[in-house]
C-alpha cells in the first residue's frame, strides 16, 4: 500500500540523510529494517500512535539545536555507587572515561565492534521486528537500521554490581543512535543504570531478552538538559518465571517520548514498568506502554506519576492486551497526574484488550491538583508551604519510584526531585 | 495566652456567618473546655484560629501572647506555639509518619532560630514518646495517618503535640472514638504537658475526658457564641441535662 504523500516524503528525505553503516552480522537484520521504516514510512502528525504528541522534530532530517545545560558541581546521578561505567559521548562510546568492560556474570561488547559470529544475532531487531504489530513503531526499525553504537551485553550469572551508562551531552546539534542488546540466560541477574541527556536529539532502542528463571532491573534518569529531545523503545520479551522492573524518571527536557513494548511469553513470569516525571514550562513527556501476556499466571504493572506546572503535558498510552490463553493474568495499570497549576495538561488513554476469561485487570487514570486537606495538615504542624508542597509532590510519585528495588537508589530518586523541587522554589 | 475578642467568621465562599462574636480568654497554664451542639462551630473556630481557609474574618481579633495570630500563614502560628489536634487528622499517602514529625519539629526549630534535632536524638525522643501513648514502632513507619484506626488517629494527634512541645494546645474532640483505655493514655499525654506555662482548649461533648483532664474553665458554645461560662460543674450540667435548658436561659 503506498503511503500518504507526506509521510512518503518525509520518510524519504530522512532516509536519504543516513547511511545504513557497514554492520557486519548486523546487515541482514538492517537491511530488514530499513525495508520495514520504507514500508511503515515514519510517524505522521495524523498517526493515531502520535495523535498527542508531535513527531516531527524526532522524524526531521536535522536534529533541532539544544544547548547543553551547565550542572556546575552537582554530584552526577549514580556517581557515588559501586559500579561499571559506561560512557557515551554525544552518542559515541568512550573508550577512556569508561571502566573496563569486564565484570562477573557478564560479557559486554560495543555494537560497533562485535566480531562476525554473535550471540546478538539472533536477537539484534527481533524484538523490536516482534513489536511493530499490532502497533507500529517506525522509529524503532529506524533506530535498527542505522544505529551507530551500542552495548551488546551477555549476562550469565548473578552480577554483583550494576552496569551504568552514562549519556553525556556535548554538541548542541548531535543526533545519535543507539542500540543496546541484552540478553539474561537462564538464572542470570542484572541491573543496569542509565544517566543523562545523550544528545540534542537522542534515539534509543534496547532489546532485552530474559530468560527462564532470569531478572533484569533497569533505573533509567534521563538528562535535565531543556532542550534536549528523545524518543526511546525498550522490547523485552520474558521467559518463564523471569522478572523485568523497569523505572524512569524524567525531570526536564523539551520532549520524550518513552516507549516500553513488553511480551510475556513464559508463565509465572513479572514485568513492572514505572515512571515518574517533573515537567515545567516548555515540556513534553509521553510514556507509551503496550504489555502483552501470552502466558499464564503472569503479573504486570504499569505506574507512571507526572508532575506538571507552567504549561507542561504529559501524555500516557497503555495498553494491556491478554491473549487467549493467557489465564490467571494479573494485570495493573496506573497513570496520574499532578498539575500545580491551570497551565498544564494530562492526557491518557489507558486500554484494556482482553481474551483469557480468568484474568484479573485493572487500570485507572486521575488528574488532580495538590491535596488541600493534606497541605493545611501539614502546615498547621510549622512546616512552610514550599516544604509541605514538595513533601506532597515526592509523596504523590511514591508508588512509582517504589518499584525500584534498590531502596538507596530509591533514596537518590527522591533527593534527585527534591532537587529539582527546591531549584524551583528559590 | 490566647485572647479572642468578638471573633465573627463567615464562610468564603457563601454568604453563611458561623462565628457572631466568640470572646473566650484562656490565661496561662489553664484549660479550658467548649462543649456545645453539633454545628455550634466549635471546629470553625479551631480552624479559623489556625488558618485554614476558606474562611473569613469579618470582625473581632485574636491574639496569641500578645501577638495578632490571625494575619500570620498557619505555619508561623505553629512556630508561635499554637497547636491543634484535628477532629478529623488527615490521610497523607506516601509520606512517612517519622519523615513527617521530623520535618514538622525541625521547620518550627529553625523558624524560632534554634538549631535542628539530630536524627539519633529525635529517634530517642519519638520513641520514648510514641511509647507511652502506646504507638508502636510500625505505625510510626507507615504514611502518616493511612490505615490508623480512629483511635490511632488521635493518639497520633498527641504524638505530635508531645514532640512539637507547643504553647497553646486546641484539643478538637480528640476523645471521640477512643475506648476507654485510649481516653486514658490520651488524657495521661495531655496532664504529662500540662503546667510551664502551657495552655489547652479542650473541645468535647463528653464530661469523661474531663474527668481525666480537669478542666479550669467550661465553655458552652451555641449558634456561634459563648453563651455561658462557668467552672468544671457546668459540664456535668451538661451531661445531666443537655443543652436545651441553657439555650433558652440564653434566649
Ligand atoms: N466549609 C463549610 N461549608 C459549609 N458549611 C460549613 C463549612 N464549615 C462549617 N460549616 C457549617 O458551620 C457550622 C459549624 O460547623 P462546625 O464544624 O464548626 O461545628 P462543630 O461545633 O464543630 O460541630 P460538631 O460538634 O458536630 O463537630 C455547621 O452548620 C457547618 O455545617
Ligand atoms: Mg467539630
Amino acid at each position: 500500500m503506498a503511503l500518504p504523500q507526506v509521510k512518503q516524503t518525509a520518510t524519504d528525505a530522512r532516509l536519504a540523510a543516513l547511511s545504513l553503516p557497514e554492520g557486519g552480522w548486523s546487515r541482514p537484520a538492517r537491511e530488514a529494517a530499513l525495508a520495514r521504516v520504507q514500508a511503515m514510512g515514519l510517524p505522521g502528525a495524523r498517526d493515531e500512535y502520535w495523535k498527542y504528541t508531535r513527531p516531527d522534530t524526532l522524524t526531521a532530517v536535522e536534529p533541532t539545536s539544544a544547548a547543553v545545560l551547565e550542572v556546575g558541581d552537582e554530584a552526577p546521578v549514580f556517581g557515588a555507587r559501586d559500579r561499571l561505567k559506561v560512557v557515551f559521548v554525544d552518542g559515541v562510546f568512550s573508550a577512556e572515561e569508561s571502566d573496563d568492560l569486564a565484570l562477573e556474570g557478564l560479557t559486554i561488547e560495543r555494537l560497533a565492534e562485535a566480531s562476525d559470529i554473535h550471540w546478538a544475532k539472533d536477537l539484534y531487531g527481533t524484538l523490536e521486528a516482534n513489536g511493530q504489530t499490532p502497533v507500529e513503531r517506525p522509529l524503532a526499525a529506524l533506530n535498527t537500521a542505522f544505529a551507530t553504537d551500542g552495548l551488546l551485553i551477555r549476562v550469565t550469572g548473578k552480577v554483583a554490581k550494576p552496569v551504568h551508562l552514562l549519556y553525556r551531552h556535548e554538541s548542541d546539534s548531535s543526533d545519535a543512535i543507539l542500540h543496546h542488546v541484552v540478553k539474561v540466560e537462564e538464572g542470570g541477574d542484572v541491573t543496569l543504570l542509565e544517566s543523562g541527556p545523550a544528545a540534542a536529539r537522542f534515539n534509543k532502542v534496547m532489546e532485552v531478552d530474559v530468560a527462564d528463571g532470569a531478572g533484569f532491573h533497569h533505573v533509567r534518569v534521563q538528562g535535565r538538559d531543556h532542550e534536549r529531545r528523545a524518543a526511546t523503545h525498550i522490547f523485552g520479551r520474558l521467559g518463564t518465571e523471569s522478572t523485568l522492573k523497569t523505572f524512569t524518571l524524567t525531570v526536564n527536557g523539551v520532549l520524550t517520548r518513552n516507549e516500553a513494548v513488553i511480551e510475556l511469553t513464559g508463565d509465572d513470569a513479572a514485568v513492572h514498568v514505572a515512571g515518574a516525571c517533573m515537567g515545567d514550562g516548555d515540556f513534553h513527556h509521553d510514556d507509551t506502554v503496550f504489555i502483552t501476556h501470552d502466558a499464564v499466571n503472569c503479573e504486570s504493572r504499569q505506574i507512571f506519576k507526572k508532575v506538571l506546572r507552567n504549561g507542561a503535558t504529559g501524555v500516557f498510552q497503555g495498553k494491556i492486551l491478554v491473549k487467549p490463553d493467557a489465564q490467571k493474568t494479573d494485570g495493573y495499570q496506573i497513570s496520574q497526574s499532578l498539575l500545580l497549576d491551570e497551565d498544564s495538561q494530562f492526557l491518557a488513554k489507558p486500554e484494556l484488550e482482553i481474551y483469557a476469561d480468568d484474568v484479573a485487570c485493572s487500570h485507572g487514570s486521575t488528574s488532580g491538583a495538590i491535596d488541600e486537606e493534606g497541605l493545611f495538615y501539614l502546615r498547621a504542624r510549622g512546616v512552610p508551604r514550599g516544604i509541605a508542597e514538595d513533601l506532597l509532590t515526592i509523596a504523590f510519585i511514591a508508588e512509582a519510584v517504589q518499584e525500584v528495588e534498590d531502596e538507596s537508589i530509591q533514596e537518590e530518586i527522591n533527593e534527585l526531585v527534591a532537587a529539582w523541587l527546591g531549584r524551583r522554589r528559590d | 495566652m490566647l485572647e479572642i475578642k468578638n471573633l465573627q467568621v463567615k464562610l468564603e465562599e457563601e454568604d453563611k456567618q458561623i462565628l457572631k462574636g466568640v470572646d473566650l480568654t484562656v490565661e496561662p497554664g489553664k484549660v479550658h473546655a467548649i462543649m456545645g451542639p453539633n454545628g455550634s462551630g466549635k471546629s470553625t473556630l479551631s480552624y479559623v484560629l489556625s488558618g485554614k481557609d476558606g474562611y473569613e474574618v469579618t470582625g473581632g481579633e485574636a491574639t496569641l501572647e500578645g501577638e495578632d495570630i490571625l494575619e500570620m500563614e498557619p505555619e508561623e502560628r505553629a512556630a508561635a506555639g499554637l497547636f491543634l489536634a484535628f477532629q478529623y487528622p488527615v490521610e497523607i499517602p506516601g509520606v512517612g509518619n517519622m519523615t513527617f514529625l521530623r520535618t514538622a519539629v525541625n521547620a518550627q526549630r529553625k523558624a524560632r532560630g534554634q538549631e535542628e534535632m539530630s536524627s539519633t536524638e529525635f529517634l530517642k525522643v519519638v520513641r520514648e514518646k510514641a511509647k507511652s501513648l502506646k504507638i508502636d514502632a510500625e505505625m510510626l513507619k507507615r504514611p502518616v495517618n493511612v490505615g490508623f484506626s480512629g483511635g490511632e488517629k488521635k493518639r497520633n494527634e498527641i504524638l505530635q503535640m508531645a514532640m512539637l512541645e507547643p504553647k497553646m494546645c486546641i484539643l478538637d474532640e480528640t476523645d471521640s472514638g477512643l475506648d476507654v483505655d485510649a481516653m486514658k493514655l490520651v488524657a495521661d499525654g495531655v496532664n504529662a504537658l500540662r503546667g510551664e506555662g502551657r495552655s489547652f482548649l479542650v473541645i468535647t461533648h463528653y464530661q469523661r475526658l474531663l474527668d481525666h483532664i480537669k478542666p479550669d474553665v467550661v465553655h458552652i458554645m451555641s449558634n456561634g457564641r459563648i453563651i455561658k461560662t462557668g467552672g468544671p460543674e457546668l459540664a456535668l450540667e451538661v451531661e445531666h441535662n443537655g443543652y436545651a435548658d441553657l439555650i433558652e436561659e440564653q434566649a
